[in-house]
């Protein structure tokens, strides 16, 4: 096929699955349901890879759909389905604007040592059973990440100045929402990815395609044995060379008449470029199967070196400070988590922080600010996966979203019921903090918030009460914290559990029912 | 220290707001401005110079024995209609317990039933607008939806307004608080006419009792600084504030008898099919104490508020007009 035909399906087609992907990320009024977006996270290759691999899934089978369309038609994905890739497109698109006039890409040598390089480091890693250099390099994470952490924002902001306007005459239809931001360390790794993904499409096109992501490269890898791919007809290309210049992946050797099939993405611009119709798209014969990629020692010698990082990180994850609150009369005594939370569902600390890619779209759809990146409270490996931060908010009894959109697996569904009764951490009491006992005054803020009331209040000096916890019944939502007015230390926090438990329901004795006359 | 608490938006934006807002209320809106204020509403009233009927002789009306919104229509009849708190063409802000994300059934939230039909008898009494809204405990959003509120309010002809951003908080000062001397107040409370307050009646697991007076710690932005600063004193001192409720309205229909205020189940629940109306909101307070089977004079807030001159506590020398269905 030669038509430019191909080039304009790809560009609506990419640009409606850029807008719902973004769409699911932005939506920060809820009005679209997220198992509407279904279809699109099935086909996200790494996230359905790992609900795959990991949690064994047998409906997270989209990435071998992404596979079979690669070994038929090629790197497909990159440009139709890719949420980060689409979105560089519309980067280099807005570069070519600057320039007075059509850019040149032209044909450049691939970084093969590099893109190689982090395949192979990323592989190896998950073969050691850490996802986390998939954490950072996934192109449907980072896209999330710049739709949580800077698109977002950006959309509330607008939000919040028309509702400005509107709320001066009543009008509440569109309403202020306040604009959740997090720890400054937290926006360092999808701030250094917004830098560098934004100059390099800006300026050299697919070059973060094909030289950092490890998916573009696996996918790449995959295409050496596709199908249908970009050809020339010989008897009518002149060698003008405006297929190369028009190539975002710079991967058309014009002068040879021959494509580097690992980069091309099939965006079709040379399909468009081409004014002698000299190139198409379609079956071709295998000529020669090409050579393997080149095992090179570098590669070993990361995996090796990578089991002693891993040996080391791994302290981070389940170990903190093992010691206990040490309770003095002082009143700021410090709250001392042995283990971070991870969300319900997760099922525990360990593989909660192996399966999980930080894309962060739990953290954009959790209807309270309980979800946020964590720093490093998950070891440095874990960075940008998020934690409940029960500072920040805490996490709603009746609520499931977390577990009902994880693309990857991390956070597995549950029911309702079954969410009521997940223990992801226990509350615990530091009375030197509490204001009952360092004012004489009462709160009950805690016991106010705790839906099972495992936070209860028990009589203290004269008529005051003062919080109590029942472990078994609490569930660790983290109401209790959140609601807590002491500062700078809260008089109760959740410690998370490692592995997550199944809390007790709570008994609930009958109630002396007296209903005759008016009491007064 | 967290990036948000350092960023202060809601403050500087709270500033640049107000600017915006007198702009475009001297500009845009000044023509419909004058046209409101010179509706014939108050001219009416005043004409008619309805002093508070009969109903102003009772400190409290209480209803027993039938549904939320038949009970209000009696009640209200008792205090004279709603037409003696309302007139035509005024604003009115309705404050139920709208605190947590969960059904009405659980009893955690205000009636619906109960909110429509104060909504009606506003909206009858010649309301320009009504508005409801509370600064929940739970997330909003689920909040509005789950209690029913939301549904209720607009099928009544009403606006639910967000109260979920500091941006709608306005500071106001309470000069004789003892612990609480100012507050940032929801913007509708300051600039309507007439404010209804529309508790439930529940357990509280430290002030023992929420009602009317503890309902407006849902009017403010900060309820945290009362939790640290003597929560019942800081209770009784925000009814120093000028603006009051004209109205209050108790929703004692289906009571929560403990594990409150959020309740873990039905059978915290008693099925009282109550309602009290009162102008005093210590004085429905105090009733409200004693349905809960205690003392008025237990529930900490309630002595402060009456030793502060804001309301009768000693339900014996109350006018009480009981009702039965």
């Amino acid at each position: 096929m030669r038509s430019s035909a191909l080039k304009h399906i790809r560009v609506v087609f990419s640009v409606i699955v850029l807008f719902a992907l973004a769409l699911l990320f932005l939506d920060f009024r809820g009005l679209v349901p997220v198992k509407a977006f279904g279809p699109l996270l099935y086909l996200q290759f790494v996230p359905s890879f790992l609900k795959f691999a990991i949690a064994g899934v047998a409906a997270a089978t989209g990435f071998m759909v992404v596979i079979l369309i690669t070994v038929i038609t090629g790197r497909t994905y990159c440009s139709f389905l890719c949420p980060l890739g689409i979105l560089q497109d519309v980067i280099s698109r807005v570069g070519g604007t600057f320039k007075r006039r059509f850019r040149k890409y032209g044909f450049k040598k691939p970084y093969t040592v590099v893109r190689y390089f982090i395949l192979a480091m990323t592989a190896g890693i998950m073969l050691l059973g850490g996802a986390y250099v998939l954490t950072i390099l996934d192109p449907y994470s980072t896209f999330g990440r710049f739709m949580t952490y800077f698109g977002k924002p950006a959309l509330i902001f607008l939000n919040n100045q028309v509702a400005a306007i509107l709320g001066e005459f009543d009008i509440y239809t569109v309403y202020k929402v306040d604009i959740k931001t997090y720890k400054l360390a937290a926006y360092a790794v999808p701030v250094s990815f917004v830098l560098l993904v934004g100059i390099l499409s800006f300026r050299y096109g697919r070059l973060y395609c094909n030289t950092v992501c490890p998916v573009g490269t696996f996918l790449g890898l995959l295409s050496k044995v596709s199908l249908f791919r970009i050809k020339f007809d010989e008897s009518a290309c002149t060698r003008c060379g405006r297929c190369a210049a028009a190539c975002k992946s710079s991967c058309i050797d014009f002068l040879h008449r021959h494509v580097d099939i690992t980069r091309c993405v099939n965006c079709f611009n040379c399909l468009d470029a081409c004014s002698e119709k000299a190139m198409g798209y379609g079956l071709v014969r295998l000529k020669k199967p090409e050579a393997p990629a080149e095992p090179d020692a570098s590669r070993r010698q990361f995996i090796a070196g990578s089991l002693l990082f891993l040996a080391g990180t791994s302290q981070f994850v389940g170990g903190q400070n093992k010691t206990a609150p040490v309770p003095t009369k002082d009143s700021t005594v410090r709250e001392d988590r042995l283990y971070p939370v991870s969300p319900p569902g997760s099922t525990g600390l360990g593989k909660y922080t192996d399966r999980c890619t930080a894309c962060s779209l739990c953290v954009s759809a959790c209807p309270t600010s309980v979800l946020q990146p964590s720093v490093s409270e998950f070891g440095f490996a874990g960075i940008m996966q998020p934690r409940m931060d029960f500072h920040s908010g805490f996490c709603n009894y009746e609520c499931t979203i977390c577990t009902d959109i994880c693309p990857t697996g991390a956070i597995m569904p549950l029911i309702l019921e079954a969410k009521k009764l997940t223990q992801i951490g226990k509350a615990v009491f530091i009375k030197d903090n509490c204001i009952v006992k360092t004012e004489k005054t009462a709160c009950g803020a805690c016991s106010e918030h705790c839906p099972t009331k495992a936070c209860s209040m028990i009589p203290y000096e004269g008529t005051l009460v003062i919080p109590e916890v029942i472990d078994d019944i609490c569930i660790g939502c983290g109401a209790c914290e959140y609601a807590c007015p002491t500062r700078p230390y809260r008089a109760i926090f959740v410690d998370g559990n490692p592995n997550h438990e199944a809390a007790k329901k709570p008994e609930i004795k009958a109630l002396q029912v007296t209903t005759e006359d008016f009491p007064f | 220290m967290y990036f948000a608490r350092s960023l202060k938006w809601g403050n500087s934006k709270y500033k640049e707001g107000m600017k915006r807002r007198q702009f475009l209320r001297n500009s845009v809106g000044a023509g419909l401005a004058a046209g409101t204020f010179m509706s014939l509403g108050r001219y009416e009233k005043a004409l008619a110079g309805t002093p508070l009927p009969a109903a102003a002789s009772y400190d409290l009306i209480a209803v027993k024995g039938g549904e939320p919104a038949a009970m209000f229509d009696i009640g209200i009849q008792a205090m004279g209609g709603m037409g003696s708190f309302v007139s035509k063409g005024q604003k009115v802000v309705i404050k139920p317990n709208i605190g947590w994300d969960v059904v009405p059934e659980k009893g955690g939230n205000t009636n619906p039933a109960l909110v429509k039909r104060v909504i009606e008898h506003c909206l009858k009494a010649g309301a320009k607008e009504v508005y409801v809204f509370d600064n929940t405990c739970d997330n909003w959003i689920r909040c509005y939806k789950n209690s029913g509120i939301e549904q209720a309010a607009k099928d009544a002809g009403a606006k639910i307004v967000p109260a979920n951003s500091e941006s709608y908080y306005q500071e106001i000062s309470i000069p004789n608080g003892k612990k609480l001397t100012k507050a940032k107040v929801h913007e509708l409370i300051l600039s309507s006419d007439v404010f209804i307050n529309v508790p439930i009646l529940k357990h509280h697991s430290s002030a023992k009792m929420t009602g009317a007076l503890k309902n407006m710690m849902g009017v403010v932005w900060d309820r945290g600084f009362w939790h640290r600063n003597d929560l019942n004193q800081c209770i009784a001192d925000y009814a120093l504030f000028s603006k009051k409720p004209q109205l209050n309205v108790m929703d004692a229909y289906n009571v929560m008898m403990r594990n409150g205020p959020r309740g873990v189940s039905k059978d915290d629940l008693s099925l009282m099919q109550s309602l009290l109306l009162s102008t005093d909101w210590v004085a429905i307070d105090a009733a409200g104490a004693k349905m809960m089977g205690l003392e008025p004079s237990q529930i900490n807030y309630l002595p402060i508020a009456a030793g502060m001159g804001l309301g009768k506590i000693d339900l014996a020398t109350m006018n009480i007009h009981r009702i039965k269905m």
